[in-house]
């Protein structure tokens, strides 16, 4: 099949409809989110349009800078934990039989299913002294007496990697079921163990597609508000928790869309300089 | 029972309210057409379900008054819609149930028609609580309903329920609590100034906030949970995984009712009584028909209805009520209430606001 550059302007059809629900979706939204964070705060009753710089003021303190720097570095931690994890499990998967292929992701269909609310609940139960995981342990004489394993960080970031897990794994499969057979064989008469081709030869070539999926769990993860609260103290909530009570509890407007603009240019920012970073890498 | 508790649960939630008032607000459900009506917004969900089922058909029954119910939604978006259509001279409804920070913001607006209160009978019952004037004395609202939130504790881990509210400072009760998540629903900083600094008076000045702060400050290593979901707290209140807090007294009285290890204590500087008022648009020309309402529903035997079925605390005083003292207890108490500073969460609504998440957080 021979791709002809579009010449008319029927030929750039098949993109109207992607482009409308863009500009529906996302512009328009988006715009107004912008619009609506330059407004000026009225306390007696919601906002009037403005254009002041305020909201932003407010913004930039220690305090909202570690809140910030914060939901970042849980971001960034969740991506990786959830690549780490799923990349070899996927590259496992797909050297399994059609069968148990179907079977595993089925299961992990369903467990996208699930709402942010049923896994937060299902994990703070899991690490909740009174019924949780630990009694289990001390079942096994593993532990003297149970323990309440919530709230804390690593409670957080458990549920975080459970719930993007799923995401990471549908991602990273056709990629790695693609993957040319040949490539493999090649280092294994070369004399390469399974390990060493798995690290050598399988992972350099999907690094954009690693690369990709970092980018998708890391955005993913910035936006969750729930499973901070279900299952972290305060200072492990993120910004997008203090965005939610402005929002909704506070009825603050322009500085939850102030917030929110900042976390959607700082995360901007660092998928720019990501997909840079892999350029500069693969020039060399 | 436990189908109750789940709309008890969700009463006062936020988002959850919002939804249902969305779905609701399209469609406003319309009992009788009659001469004489009144739209009369009440908080969707549970105090929705409440009022259709025991409130409004006596009503019409009484005064031949139909009233066409519409679910509003907490918060302040009913506020924001009611204040947009009264400027085009609209009254999504005459009557709302509106929060008393909510009816001191309208106040600004002069959003709220003064009340006549020469036509209720029972004006002079009222508690002082209950009655919201505009700074000029005009009565803007009428108590509508009344709730108190205490402090709660599981009987299996404390034998013995707590007398004070300083128990919560108790170092003995290091990351035992559960407390409400923000300055403007769990009213800590009352209580605080009510329990160690002689009254919520001391809150007047700046000085007075910031030592309040400090004291409350001196909370933080207790609480093992900051809380905006009710159920999360209250199903490890139960379990006894967090066994004190602050919660809803008539939830609470209701789950031990059905065998929980749960308790509610009014404690000696008592307990925090949150409420909200029946509020008239300035938009609204049904003036008499909410007039009627406002003076049906302050009635004693409504009052006591109320308390009955929703599980309200009543606005009237006690000795004109007809509750048996097992009745009263269940939602009040005679113990004075600790009652908000809503003017705070007007004035210093941002600065509060910060200086707490400040603390929760940092």
């Amino acid at each position: 099949m021979r791709r002809e550059p579009p010449r008319a302007l029927a030929d750039y059809a098949p993109l109207f409809f992607p482009a409308l629900m863009l500009i529906v979706f996302f512009v328009v939204p988006f715009s107004i989110m912008i619009a609506v964070s330059f407004f000026k705060r009225n306390p007696a009753g919601f906002y009037t349009p403005d254009f002041v710089f305020d909201n932003y003021a407010r913004f930039l303190t220690t305090f909202f800078g570690s809140v910030l720097g914060f939901s970042l570095l849980l971001a960034i931690l969740v991506a990786v934990c959830c690549v780490v994890i799923a990349f070899p499990f996927t590259y496992l998967l797909t050297k399994r039989s059609r069968a148990v292929q179907t079977v595993w992701l089925v299961g992990l269909l369903s467990v996208l299913s699930l709402s942010e609310v049923i896994i937060g609940f299902a994990w703070s139960t899991l690490f909740s002294r009174t019924a949780g995981i630990t009694n289990l342990f001390v079942a096994i004489g593993l532990m003297k007496e149970p323990v309440a394993l919530l709230p804390s960080f690593w409670a957080v970031l458990t549920g975080m990697v459970y719930q993007a897990l799923p995401y990471t794994i549908l991602v990273l499969y056709p990629a790695l079921v693609r993957l040319d057979p040949t490539l493999l064989e090649a280092a294994r008469t070369l004399g390469a163990s399974p390990v060493r081709a798995f690290f050598n030869v399988v992972t350099p070539a999907l690094r954009n597609t690693i690369v990709a999926t970092l980018i998708m769990v890391f955005v993913f993860a910035l936006g969750s508000y729930l499973l901070p609260q279900i299952l972290g103290r305060p200072s492990n909530w993120t910004l997008s928790v203090l965005i939610t009570d402005q929002a909704i509890y506070q009825s603050n407007m322009p500085f939850a869309a102030a917030m929110a603009v900042f976390l959607v240019l700082i995360s901007l920012a660092l998928v720019g300089l990501t997909l840079l970073a892999g350029r500069k890498e693969s020039a060399l | 029972m436990t189908e109750i508790m789940k709309t008890m649960l969700s009463r006062r939630s936020v988002l959850g309210a919002g939804v249902a008032a969305a779905g609701v607000l399209a469609m406003p459900a319309i009992l009788r057409a009659q001469e004489k009506s009144l739209k009369v917004g009440v908080y969707g969900g549970y105090f929705k379900k409440s009022f259709d089922q025991h409130i409004f058909p006596e009503f019409t029954k009484a005064t031949g008054i139909a009233v066409e119910s519409v679910a509003e939604p907490t918060g302040e978006a009913w506020l924001v819609q009611l204040e947009q259509a009264a400027k085009a001279g609209q009254a999504p409804a005459d009557l709302s149930m509106m929060s008393q920070t909510s009816t001191l913001k309208g106040q600004s607006t002069e959003l709220w028609q003064p009340l006549d209160t020469a036509k209720f009978k029972h004006y002079g019952e009222l508690l002082p609580q209950f009655i919201n004037k505009y700074p000029d004395g005009r009565v803007a609202g009428i108590g509508a309903v009344a709730w108190y939130i205490t402090l709660v504790t599981n009987t299996n881990v404390y034998k013995e329920a707590p007398t004070s509210w300083d128990t919560l400072w108790d170092k003995a009760n290091a990351d035992k609590l559960g407390l409400l998540a923000l300055a403007s629903n769990s009213f800590l900083l009352e209580v605080t100034a009510k329990t160690f600094m002689g009254g919520t008076n001391a809150l007047d000045t700046g000085e007075g906030i910031d030592k309040a702060f400090a004291k409350l400050a001196e909370v933080k290593p207790n609480v093992r949970l900051w809380y905006r979901d009710e159920a999360q707290f209250e199903q490890a209140l139960k379990s006894g995984e967090i066994p004190m807090g602050q919660y809803y007294h008539d939830v609470t009285g209701l789950a031990a009712k059905d065998g929980q290890p749960v308790r509610s204590t009014f404690p000696k500087e008592g307990g925090i009584q949150d409420s909200g008022n029946w509020v008239l648009s300035r938009a609204s020309k049904k003036v008499d028909e909410a007039h009627a309402f406002i003076d049906y529903m302050s009635q004693p035997a409504i009052q006591g209805l109320m308390s009955r079925n929703v599980g309200t605390a009543p606005t009237l005083k006690r000795d004109v009520l007809d509750l048996k003292p097992e009745e009263f207890a269940a939602v009040s108490s005679d113990i004075a209430p600790i009652i908000p500073r809503y003017d705070l969460y007007v004035s210093k609504a941002d600065a509060i606001n910060q200086k707490w998440t400040e603390l929760i957080v940092g």
